[in-house]
């Protein structure tokens, strides 16, 4: 094994634009990959056309909250391009210039202080199904977070109102008295002059008013904390189950990692099988000889198909190791990863290789010649890759069990878990992923085997 | 003489055992080779000549009978088996050309690689592009690195599929030299060929295959012989093997006419 090990490092060697292929696409593959995910999506770019007067505002008792400040709250979840015009909106919208444009209509304020008509926005889009999807969900998810800081403010301002209701004070505003006398105190108050009447009718009338008086308080306190549960009705309590909260840029290096390593040790096996039967050098190696047991007895071949199977393992796995190895390294200089686990990093890394190669082995031996099995090793791992990171729950029952089942039959997810467990200690045990990745790499060199069975 | 190689009873079908798509590529093939005999295997194409050289080279498992060697597990040399020259070169381009003799000799545990590998360079006339990669020599250079590379082990027998059908007129007399100087030394070469002319020159012995069947095994005189004893009144082959060849076949395998 160790001589064909030789050669092929040999060839590998003098195939210098191969190599730099085969390390620079999937790394740079890897990098875009994780870099989309550890970032967020950026602002989208949008169109705003105010059309309220400048400086209204929308008054709750002594309280004046400026519509400016709803627009600007919008204006904080997006790129905001200000225009003067719908005209001018549109425009913009159909050149591309902005995914969508958003019109704040005139008397927006009187609209919100009207029990009659709700305020309303108009949101303008464009483009194709995907576009207008992206649009009107971020348009939409901006809108949401505007109207729930509005609300908020709009709350405490209806609050206070309330509140000096109840204990008295200031309300000027509202038309009420410098020194509001409130709810809470009129029970008392009355009580007081009450006790000074004689029994009787008047002294019954002001009872029953310091009755309501004191019950009108108690449900006006309620409605003061009912106004906060309604801002925010359920608050989240997150509790991870397993292993350690993974902050996403590090669950981003693992899954570059993991990527760049499949696409090298896929390519590099499925490539380093099919260029034995492309250049017929495959009969030559495993053809067995005619001895005193007769014709074609494996055990006097030069090389045993396992065992050149094993050597392409090694070669690919070997190969990925380095360059992913090298990669977490270098990621790790401006991500903080945790040195402290480098044996488990190892150990991931070193069991998944040797899974995806074997993949790599499998569908070089099947396809048959080199630009069949790249194009086969591609056509494989790209939507391994992308069923893998499909969070559990976002799709349907059905797609998900299909999702699973594929997930589970190929070692890239497998690899991905067993690497976030070492690197980012996602779960608290790494031993079943390693397990998993062990019988897949023998189920898929059992494959690999079947397709060596003809070799000419 | 005593054989070298024995073939008895060879059989190979391709496809599942039962199935009625399966093909039966050979049928019965029994034959013996003796050393520094030179056998050509003739027959139309789909006659099983590739099969045959595969088999006996041991790159397939036959369905039934046997190829043995003479000596067999006795023999105590690693690489000793069949030396084995397929139609398509089977070399690494990105080697040089020592490079790819030097690993065969050693995955053949030849006890000497350097100077197997420098044998084989002199005896092809390869010395002088040792250094070159494979996949910069010309097709029939090529085929000569495919020819030593049958031969670094220095097998007693020779398995050649179809060694002449890309060279030129001036690499076949060179090709053809360089087999009778072995064959001189006592190894044993089989050959399959669609030149006949090349068989009537060079080859000892005529095995014809048809349909999987074999026909005939003598003589080249032997089959040319035949063809002057066909029916009467028929015109004879007039020492012209091709044509005898064609006359046998459609006596033996084609009576209603060669397809």
């Amino acid at each position: 094994m160790s001589r064909l090990l030789r050669k092929d490092l040999v060839i590998l060697g003098r195939s210098r634009l191969l190599v730099a292929l085969l390390v620079v696409y999937p790394v740079a593959i890897a990098l875009l990959l994780g870099f989309a995910i550890s970032r967020g999506p950026a602002r989208p770019r949008v169109a705003i056309v105010d059309e309220t007067t400048p400086g209204e505002t929308l008054q709750l008792g002594d309280q004046h909250v400026a519509v400016a400040s709803y627009a600007q709250r919008l204006f904080d979840q997006v790129q905001p391009v200000r225009v003067d015009t719908r005209a001018e909106a549109i425009e913009k919208i159909d050149s591309g210039a902005v995914v969508a444009a958003v019109i704040l209509p005139p008397g927006l304020a009187a609209r919100l202080s009207s029990d009659e008509n709700q305020a309303q926005l108009e949101v303008l889009y464009n483009g194709n199904a995907l576009e207008q999807s992206i649009a009107r969900s971020t348009i939409e998810s901006a809108l949401a977070q505007a109207n729930l800081r509005f609300s908020e403010q709009i709350q405490t301002s209806a609050r206070k109102v309330i509140d000096t209701l109840l204990v008295g004070g200031k309300l000027t505003d509202v038309g009420g008295p410098e020194d509001l006398l409130g709810l809470e105190h009129i029970p008392s108050t009355l009580g007081g002059i009450a006790a000074r009447q004689p029994h009787g009718h008047d002294r019954e009338q002001l009872e029953r008013i310091g009755d309501f008086a004191g019950f009108a308080a108690q449900n006006l306190g309620v409605a003061s904390h009912v106004l906060g549960t309604i801002g925010q009705p359920i608050r989240v309590n997150s509790v991870l189950l397993h292993g350690r909260r993974t902050p996403l840029d590090a669950f981003a290096v693992v899954v570059a990692v993991s990527l760049s390593m499949m696409l090298l040790c896929v390519l590099l096996a499925a490539g380093a099988v099919a260029l034995e039967r492309e250049e017929h050098t495959l009969a030559r190696l495993i053809r067995g000889r005619p001895t005193a047991r007769g014709a074609g007895d494996a055990g006097a071949s030069l090389v045993s198909p396992a065992g050149l199977l094993a050597e392409k393992t090694v070669l690919a796995a070997g190969s990925a190791f380095v360059v992913a190895f090298a990669m977490l390294a270098g990621i790790g200089a401006f991500v903080a990863l945790d040195w402290s686990r480098v044996g488990l990093w190892l150990l991931a890394l070193a069991v998944g290789a040797v899974a995806l190669s074997a993949l790599g082995v499998a569908i070089g031996a099947l396809a048959r010649e080199v630009r069949a099995a790249s194009l086969l090793a591609f056509l494989t791992t790209l939507p391994l890759a992308f069923l893998a990171l499909v969070p559990a729950g976002s799709v349907s029952g059905g797609f998900a069990t299909v999702i699973d089942v594929i997930s589970f039959v190929f070692p890239f997810k497998a690899a991905l878990e067993a690497l976030d467990t070492a690197v980012n200690g996602a779960t608290p045990a790494i031993g079943l992923s390693l397990l998993h990745l062990l019988v897949l790499a023998a189920a898929f060199g059992a494959l690999a085997r079947l397709g060596l069975r003809h070799v000419e | 003489m005593s054989a070298v190689l024995s073939v008895s009873a060879l059989a190979k079908r391709y496809g599942r055992k039962g199935s009625t798509t399966g093909r039966q590529a050979l049928h019965d093939v029994s034959f013996r080779l003796s050393p520094g005999e030179l056998v050509a295997i003739v027959g139309p194409n789909g006659a099983g000549k590739t099969t045959l050289l595969s088999i006996i080279a041991a790159v397939q498992a036959p369905t039934a009978g046997t190829v043995m060697r003479a000596g067999g597990a006795e023999d105590p040399r690693a690489g000793c088996g069949v030396g084995w020259v397929p139609q398509s070169p089977a070399l690494y381009s990105k080697l040089s050309v020592a490079e790819n003799l030097e690993l065969f000799a050693r995955l053949e545990r030849v006890s000497d690689p350097h100077a197997a590998v420098a044998r084989m360079l002199e005896q092809t006339g390869l010395a002088e592009r040792a250094r070159d990669p494979v996949g910069r020599l010309s097709g029939g250079n090529r085929q000569r690195v495919n020819l030593a590379l049958g031969l670094i082990a220095d097998p007693p027998v020779l398995a050649l599929d179809e060694p002449s059908a890309s060279l030129d007129p001036g690499q076949r007399e060179r090709l053809w030299e360089f087999l009778a100087a072995r064959v001189a030394g006592g190894t044993a070469v089989l050959f399959s060929t669609h030149n006949v002319s090349e068989a009537q020159r060079y080859a000892h012995r005529l095995l014809v295959l048809s349909e999987g069947r074999l026909l005939f095994d003598g003589p080249t005189g032997a089959l040319l012989a035949s063809s002057e004893q066909g029916e009467q009144g028929a015109e004879g082959a007039g020492g012209d093997l091709e044509r005898a060849l064609v006359r046998f076949l459609e006596e033996h395998a084609y009576p209603e006419g060669m397809p």
